[in-house]
């Protein structure tokens, strides 16, 4: 569904992502794991056009998306959570919802996903006419999430979505996006800083480092792979 | 205490703070959006207000009702000035989109500087009569030493603009992606909104009020040239800066205190100093709060 060929990506004349290779199928959970700068979210934010590939070509169900704008790689069913949840800090938690339905039409249907949403994280739905940013750093991060969904994306990608929350938030993230992916066959692309929680919900993953992929396998070999566990998984 | 003439100068200063308003209503969203000051905004709307003179001048020529006039020579100036502001964003920020800040600003200021002597050499450096475009009714004469019907026509107008903008930003699609967009441009990206096209919204939004401003400006003051666009610039600048940059409301709010000390000082001490005062209030914001009345330390706004 998503495959980056020989993707280089550059930060002015520093080149930041070397030749990498991902292939991701439909229905599936991919995970991403490295260390700092490594390239992780510079990989979602070239596939989303926020910083497009100089060389190389992503392709989204058989469509080039590469030097597309973003919101046209939007409108073809990628969302994302980026890297530090940007929620928009003025807009209520209501409006920060319908901005990520921005590109849906059927006005109904957003509605009921709102609901749900709600249904979901009821603390959104006590606060749903506060503004974002005085939202706490854990609200903050369910909105984020649920923005997302709001679009229905068809591929979901997320940025580090257990980052700083409470061990107990975090399965529960991690549960939604079980179910995100089982009951609205989304595929998911994570990035996580989190391996173990992230190797054990993915189906595979891939281990990027300085912007290459050096290892990629099922989510179950990596966690067991003695090289990984002593880089990733703190022994 | 003479009361009477304490209201004149209020409403005075209502009404030419309202007018301001309409001019710093466009550098603040643009500011909002894109962190730039549009240093030709003030062209913008000088154009506006010679697009409305031929016009208008045409229209009368050909004896056609003064009503029709009016509004035929606001239509043009507000399609003539969106037509500018759609293009001077395309051809002199938009390929600096990611450049530095110093250059963009550099660009805006040779955008103003073209602008300006382009209107000498296709016009006249001269200021030329602009005929009024708001009749005098003579109902309101007893009245009219206080507040004019002018100054009636340009209130209801502005405050119609105001209400209207206040409803797009806050309610419409386009308005709420203005908002998301300048409170941070890669996520509304991020969630499919076109910036590019907010950006040129936000451009014709801006020029229109200006246009509308320098119509009824150059109708009430009664006499236009090249240069009238500068004075008004810094002055809506001021109260931009004065409301701070970035705020709808504090746009509003400069532009009025603005409005008001300007005609109370005019009023009660000397009319010599008058176009003084905004740079004096420029000097003293830029000192004591930089952020403005309204503004926010940071850079998020609308
Ligand atoms: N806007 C930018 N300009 C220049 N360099 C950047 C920019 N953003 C990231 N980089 C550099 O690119 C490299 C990869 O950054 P990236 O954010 O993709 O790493 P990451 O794997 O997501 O790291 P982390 O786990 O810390 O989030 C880093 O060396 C970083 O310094
Ligand atoms: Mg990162």
């Amino acid at each position: 569904m998503l495959e980056l060929k020989n993707v280089q990506t550059f930060y002015g004349n520093i080149q930041v992502l070397k030749d990498v290779n991902i292939d991701i199928r439909e229905g599936e959970i991919i995970t991403l794991i490295g260390a700092n700068g490594a390239g992780k979210s510079t990989t979602l934010l070239s596939v989303s056009g926020i910083v497009p590939p100089r060389s190389g070509d992503i392709i989204f169900d058989g469509k080039s998306v590469t030097g597309k704008a973003p919101h046209d790689i939007v409108a073809m069913g990628i969302s994302q959570v980026p890297e530090g949840r940007r929620i928009f800090p003025y807009l209520t938690v209501m409006e920060n919802l319908d901005m990520g339905a921005f590109l849906r039409k059927d006005k109904r249907a957003v509605k009921k996903d709102m609901g749900h949403i709600f249904d979901l994280f009821p603390i959104l739905a006590q606060r749903r006419h506060q503004a974002g940013g005085t939202l706490s750093g854990g609200e903050q991060q369910m909105l984020a999430i649920s923005r997302a969904l709001m679009a229905r994306p068809r591929l979901l990608l997320l940025d580090e979505p257990s980052l700083g929350l409470a061990p107990i938030v975090t399965r529960r993230i991690f549960d939604i996006i079980k179910k995100v992916n089982l009951e609205d066959n989304t595929t998911i692309f994570l990035v996580e800083q989190n391996a173990n929680f992230a190797l054990k919900v993915a189906h595979r993953g891939y281990v990027m480092e300085n912007g290459r992929i050096v290892l990629s396998d099922t989510g179950l070999n990596l966690l067991a792979n003695e090289n990984v566990k002593k880089a990733y998984l703190g022994g | 205490m003479d009361w009477e003439y304490f209201l004149e100068l209020l409403l005075g200063g209502l009404t030419r703070g309202s007018i301001y308003a309409l001019i710093a209503l466009g550098y603040t969203m643009v500011y909002g959006i894109i962190e730039l000051i549009n240093f030709a905004h003030g062209e913008i709307y000088m154009i506006g207000a010679f697009t409305a003179l031929i016009v208008a001048s045409v229209l009368n020529y050909a004896g056609m009702n003064h009503v029709a006039v009016a509004i035929l020579a606001m239509v043009a100036a507000i399609i003539y000035s969106c037509a500018y502001g759609f293009a001077i964003e395309k051809i002199a920020y938009k390929p600096l989109r990611n450049a530095p800040r110093l250059s963009a600003l550099i660009s805006a200021i040779g955008m103003s500087l073209f602008l300006q002597n382009y209107v000498l050499l296709a016009q006249t450096p001269d200021f030329l009569p602009f005929p009024s475009l708001i009749p005098d009714f003579d109902f309101w004469e007893p009245y009219a030493h206080i507040i004019s019907s002018q100054e009636i026509a340009i209130l209801a107008t502005t405050v119609s603009v105001m209400i209207l903008l206040t409803v797009m930003i806050k309610f419409t699609i386009i308005g709420k992606a203005m908002r998301a967009t300048a409170q941070d441009r890669i996520m509304a990206a991020l969630v499919g909104v076109d910036i590019n096209r907010v950006i040129s919204v936000t451009f014709v939004v801006g020029s229109a009020t200006a246009a509308i401003g320098g119509v009824l400006i150059a109708s009430h003051v009664g006499q236009i040239n090249f240069y009238i666009g500068f004075i008004a610039g810094i002055k809506a600048f001021v109260a931009a800066v004065l409301g701070g940059i970035g705020s709808i409301p504090g746009a509003v709010l400069g532009s009025l205190v603005l409005g008001w000390t300007e005609s109370f000082f005019t009023g009660y001490i000397s009319s010599d100093y008058e176009d003084v005062f905004a740079f004096l209030f420029l000097v003293l914001i830029l000192i004591f709060r930089p952020s403005g009345i309204l503004g926010r330390s940071e850079t998020q706004k609308v």
